[in-house]
């Protein structure tokens, strides 16, 4: 009877929360997604219409892989940008290693919008880069390419989730047991090898968390590529979100997030089983 | 070339804690000289803290000495690297490879050194046997017991075919019983390989089982060095004969020295005490010891024996043996174990019974501190 109270009071906050912001949002979409509509009768007229358009698409495809891409690429970049990073606070940095963190941690404080708009200071057609490039005469026109692009999404987003990334690996990195790796230099290792057979397969893990820290939020993200990604940067999110603001066709919203959240539990799914096989990086079998 | 696997000459090891005004020096080691012979099962013995771990590190490389020279096999190892030495090591945490399964931590030595996977297969194989873990091959370490994970480091370390193996407290975290039968298997694992073991254990009774010879040492210093027996016989100083084993000490004035020894005056009783190693001059404090096995509580004293007198304190009886522990005229208490036996001439006391405590004059030892 106690073991239940207990077991109830530690479950039940953390499933509320749960359920309240979770739960039910994706529930009312699941529902909105069969409606024919989100006024008048079409409200109560539930249809697999919605779903069938959507499959038919080939505009929402397109733009799905090339979010899928663009995300990919963030995440891809940010990974690599963040392990060296990480490994650095950790094994180099000594006694400055919480100071160092928390400095790259400190642009995270300030709002997203103004970190955005402050690359649009950096890449606009007026700003630092290409002011920098012109003085330097390595191109002789200001360059608007430089900003409403997928590559201007893409730095941006690189910037704002490198630290969030460094995170789960600064973690894994700091959770290796220094004794291992003296193991490994015992048994023969030099350092490149030791970091190869022991360090690189122990952190992995972190390196897969902080690579969806910044997958799984960039695949859905809209704000970035609407204030910099002009028409080649637009992503799956500003999609959805033109269905729900825009066109008022919250069916449809609600189909395309539900497809989004279905591709990306699969992604973790499949990822996750990747990096759980036994044996990392073993040497033998 | 010498018939040392490993010495240290002069070695010092300085750990500077804290910063600027505050920093503190700690020497883990101090001007240490030892040998250690080839192929013998050699044990640093020493409490807490005393620099065992330490000078394990700088044999294996992993610490530099502050001063002095380490050598290998005769070769100076000052600017050689971990990974060239020819030493292995098994950690006391065993630090085997998380994510690798347990052929694979046995055979990572070898595929460093790019050994053909065939004849890795082989030396696994035989490793395994040799630790009893045969057929563990595709666990990961987190599948197996403390005992086994132990095993496991040490046929990692023993693939390698070290000149030495180094070992920090192994069998630390084992249970009492586990902890004796993988004392005996290491001692046998020891002989049958060949290869000189480093030993590191804080447990004297684990010393006195495993090693052909002992190193004892307290605060970085090495006390005394030599085979188990010599160190429980013949202790060097109060400090070895009080971490080896059980040791009453007992005070005196020197009264006398004559050839056959020192007499030493207990309050108002004389005994003599074998002395020729020790200078004391008449009327100096000494104190001597004796194992608590090698005296006995008789009513009388008999011939060719020394005595004191005393009081039964206590009477605990343990099993194979019942310790009295007695308080001498001059208020020292010590420990007497008396074997359970069938022996006609072992008397019983009970508590209050005056009585002498009684030794042969051989097995007392006069010490310096
Ligand atoms: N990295 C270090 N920095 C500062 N002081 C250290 C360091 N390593 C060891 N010491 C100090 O050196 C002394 C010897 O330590 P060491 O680890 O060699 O002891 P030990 O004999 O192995 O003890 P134990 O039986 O507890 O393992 C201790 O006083 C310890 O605090
Ligand atoms: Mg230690």
């Amino acid at each position: 009877m106690e073991n239940r109270r207990q077991f109830a009071s530690l479950i039940g906050p953390p499933s509320l929360y749960l359920f309240l912001l979770f739960l039910l949002p994706v529930g009312l979409m699941f529902v909105y997604s069969f409606r024919a509509g989100i006024t008048g009768p079409a409200h109560d007229v539930f249809t697999l219409d919605n779903y069938r358009s959507f499959l038919t698409n080939s505009h929402f495809h397109r733009l799905f892989w090339r979010s899928a891409l663009i995300s990919l690429t963030i995440s891809v970049i940010s990974s690599l940008l963040a392990y060296p990073l990480a490994y650095y606070l950790v094994f180099q940095a000594g006694r400055n290693r919480v100071t160092l963190m928390t400095l790259l941690i400190i642009p995270a404080w300030t709002s997203y919008l103004l970190r955005i708009f402050a690359w649009k200071l950096i890449l606009g057609s007026s700003g630092l880069l290409n002011s920098l490039l012109l003085s330097l005469g390595v191109i002789e026109k200001a360059s608007p390419m430089l900003i409403y692009s997928r590559s201007a999404v893409i730095v941006t987003l690189v910037y704002v989730w490198v630290p969030f990334v460094a995170l789960p690996i600064f973690a894994a990195l700091g959770r290796i047991d220094r004794n291992l790796l003296e193991a490994a230099a015992d048994l023969g290792c030099k350092p490149w090898e030791a970091f190869l057979r022991v360090t690189l397969p122990l952190s992995l893990p972190g390196v897969a968390a902080g690579f969806f820290f910044a997958f799984i939020p960039t695949l859905g993200e809209f704000v970035t590529p609407l204030l910099v990604g002009g028409a080649s940067g637009q992503m799956y999110g500003n999609l959805i979100q033109d269905q729900f603001m825009r066109a008022l066709n919250w069916p449809m919203g609600s189909v395309m997030s539900l497809a989004m959240l279905v591709a990306v539990i699969t992604l973790v799914f499949i990822l996750t089983r990747l990096a759980s096989v036994s044996d990392l990086g073993g040497v033998y079998e | 070339m010498t018939d040392y696997a490993v010495e240290l000459c002069n070695v010092t090891k300085v750990f500077s804690s804290g910063r600027g005004a505050k920093s503190e020096d700690v020497y883990a080691v101090k001007e240490m000289n030892l040998g250690i012979p080839r192929g013998q099962f050699f044990t640093l013995l020493g409490p807490s803290g005393c620099g065992k771990t330490t000078t394990l590190r700088l044999i294996a490389g992993f610490e530099t000495p502050s001063s002095g020279e380490i050598f290998i096999q005769g070769k100076p190892m000052s600017k050689i690297p971990p990974n060239v030495r020819p030493v292995n090591t098994v950690f006391q945490n065993y630090a085997l490879f998380p994510h690798m399964n347990v052929a694979s931590n046995v055979a990572f030595g070898l595929a460093i050194k790019r050994v053909p996977r065939d004849e890795q297969k082989r030396i696994v194989k035989e490793a395994l046997e040799l630790v009893q873990l045969a057929d563990m091959g595709k666990r990961m370490p987190s599948q197996l017991s403390g005992g086994q994970q132990q095993r496991v480091a040490l046929a990692r370390a023993l693939v390698n075919k070290p000149a030495v193996l180094l070992l920090d407290e192994p069998l630390g975290a084992l249970d009492l019983k586990l902890r004796k039968a993988m004392q005996i298997e290491l001692k046998h694992i020891q002989e049958q390989v060949g290869i000189t073991f480093v030993y590191v254990t804080h447990d004297q009774e684990e010393a006195l089982t495993m090693s052909d010879f002992i190193a004892l040492m307290s605060d970085g210093l090495i006390l005394q060095l030599g085979d188990p027996a010599t160190l429980y016989k013949k202790p060097a100083n109060k400090f070895v004969a009080d971490f080896i084993g059980e040791s009453n000490f007992i005070r005196g004035t020197v009264d006398s020295i004559t050839r056959k020894g020192t007499k030493l005056r207990v309050l108002d009783e004389l005994v003599t005490v074998d002395a020729m190693e020790v200078n004391l001059a008449k009327g100096q404090a000494a104190t001597f010891t004796i194992r608590p096995e090698k005296m006995m509580l008789k009513t009388k004293q008999p011939v060719s024996t020394e005595a004191l007198s005393g009081t039964v304190q206590e009477v605990i009886y343990i099993g194979t043996d019942t310790r009295y522990i007695v308080t001498l005229q001059s208020g020292e208490s010590v420990v007497v174990r008396v074997q359970n036996g069938c022996s006609p001439d072992v008397e019983q006391f009970s508590k209050g019974d005056l009585v002498k405590v009684v030794w042969l004059p051989e097995d007392a030892r006069l010490l310096t501190d």
